[in-house]
């Protein structure tokens, strides 16, 4: 049996599972690498974000993760007014991104509706400081089954860890099962080329072994290489046949974008075609 | 082969990420009577910087960088005692290491290959180091360098932990300290109190060889 996850927003809700269409998770309202947003978040201006946010939703974004690390901030603070500000440009669900306590304390207070929670490990004390707050909150959580360490490079030892998260999640802070997604930790393929298979192999584990909906920083994959738009391409729909539920990906790339949706359809999570056909006249209306 | 072919053979070879044939040639070279230090300063170390210069320039990606490096090693574990027992310094021996919370490494990576391709000596502590295990490395190791690398703007603030467990250990002033990674800008590492900042691989040689030489410079001998 498989798990499905519900995410909300004060007013829309977006069910991520494994006989769904692919959940994507736009990742670019983010400022690391970007000197001038910093700057301007810095000083308190947040309009680039609104610039972000519209990006990501006509890129087809499902949900949007919000990430406010600008070094030598009041993270919290920032966090918390950016999603204050995301959530009154758009309906969609928050995956509310730092590993800063206070922040993500503060970003969840903010918040309307169950965000899903950027992330933990199984870190004994990463558990310890977030899983109480997402319980508090009601929210969602990604997991990556890595420890203080390693990132483990056999599936063996990431199912393990996933093992140790579930456990201590439900057990220990009594979050409901179906509200854990793991990050199956997909690395570039240019650093070793046995990774991805150790990805695909710990997704098909995790689908099948535990039902959990999973998610991954998909443009991991292509790191360092030329031609990363037809990599990401290639590998989401590998991906999602392996049972990946939901990607962080920037979803300003169409050739990603459609390459999921063609996924969607190929796998059976589009009924009769029905989204494709769909994209494929707005699309024509739009020319 | 003559030794000028040989030569050409390494740094040919070593730019093409053909470990084996580098290996190769390295011991024939050495049985030829060839000097080590030729082997690498005419040879390995040009060739890694001919490598680091495509791949600022684009033209080399992150794989054939790693292969490069990884012949480049192979040829420098038949070198390094051979290059002890001759007394030939390093340019300078550098301690390195991801930050705790971070499990990044492909930059580091990167890094370390281009300063063993210039020539220092690289002790890697790997990825997710706490603060006490860079102070115990140090101590160690005694390096010229240490440098911390954070990938996510979530932590770098591990820098100025390190620096601390550093100070608490007195042995800040023992050490040059250089931070870097993606997020990372001079700014931050001025606000961090390190010694440098770099903003790629290439980069990061160039700050080092400085940093270590105005020290020396400033160093009674």
């Amino acid at each position: 049996m498989t798990y499905e996850t519900v995410l909300r927003s004060a007013t829309k809700e977006v069910v991520i599972g494994h006989d769904r269409p692919f959940c994507l998770i736009g990742e670019r309202i983010n400022p690391t690498g970007r000197k001038i947003f910093q700057e301007q978040l810095r000083n308190g201006d947040l309009s680039a974000i609104e610039r972000d946010v519209a990006a990501q939703v006509a890129g087809g974004a499902d949900v949007l993760d919000v990430n406010m690390g600008v070094p030598l901030t009041d993270e919290a603070d920032l966090l918390s007014r950016a999603i204050k500000l995301v959530q009154e440009r758009t309906d969609l669900p928050i995956c509310i991104d730092s590993s800063v306590i206070e922040a993500l304390e503060a970003g969840l207070a903010a918040y309307q509706g169950r965000a899903l929670v950027n992330s933990i490990t199984a870190e004994d004390d990463r558990m310890e400081a977030v899983l109480p707050l997402v319980k508090k909150y009601d929210a969602a959580v990604i997991a990556l089954p890595n420890d203080a360490d390693e990132i483990p490079m056999e599936s063996d030892k990431r199912l393990e860890l996933v093992k140790k998260i579930v456990e201590v999640a439900t057990k220990e802070y009594g979050i409901a099962i179906e509200n854990i997604l793991i990050d199956p930790l997909a690395m570039p393929i240019g650093a070793d080329s046995s990774y991805v298979q150790t990805t695909l192999t710990t997704i098909r584990r995790i689908r099948d072994e535990f039902g959990l909906n999973m998610t991954c920083g998909a443009s991991n994959v292509s790191f360092g290489m030329p031609g990363r738009h037809v990599l990401g391409a290639a590998f989401l729909p590998i991906a999602m046949a392996a049972g990946l539920t939901s990607a962080i990906m920037d979803t300003r790339t169409p050739e990603i974008v459609e390459a999921v949706k063609a996924a969607d359809l190929l796998l059976g999570h589009d009924e009769w075609g029905s989204a494709w056909i769909a994209a494929h006249r707005a699309k024509l209306a739009a020319t | 082969m003559t030794p000028d072919e040989i030569l050409q053979g390494l740094y040919d070879q070593t730019l093409v990420g053909n470990a084996p044939a580098v290996l190769e040639m390295t011991n024939e070279a050495l049985q030829m009577g060839m000097d080590p230090q030729t082997l690498l300063f005419d040879a390995l170390i040009p060739s890694l910087e001919e490598v680091g210069a495509r791949f600022e320039r684009g033209d080399f990606f992150v794989p054939e960088m790693l292969i490069a490096g990884r012949a480049m090693s192979g040829a420098m574990e038949v070198l390094r005692p051979l290059l002890a027992e001759t007394g030939v310094q390093t340019i300078g021996k550098f301690v390195m290491g991801t930050v705790k919370g971070d499990v990044h490494d492909i930059g580091k990576n990167l890094v370390n290959i281009m300063l063993e391709g210039a020539g220092f000596e690289v002790i890697d502590l790997g990825v997710q180091v706490a603060p006490e295990k860079f102070v115990a490395a140090i101590n160690q190791h005694q390096p010229d360098i240490v440098g911390f690398s954070a990938f996510l703007t979530t932590t770098m603030p591990m820098f100025k932990a390190n620096m601390n467990a550093l100070q608490k250990a007195g042995i800040r002033d023992q050490v040059i300290v250089m931070v870097g990674g993606a997020p990372v800008t001079q700014e931050y590492a001025d606000a961090v109190g390190a010694d440098g900042y770099a903003s790629d691989a290439s980069a990061t040689v160039r700050k080092a060889k400085e940093l270590i030489q105005r020290r020396r410079s400033l160093t009674p001998a």
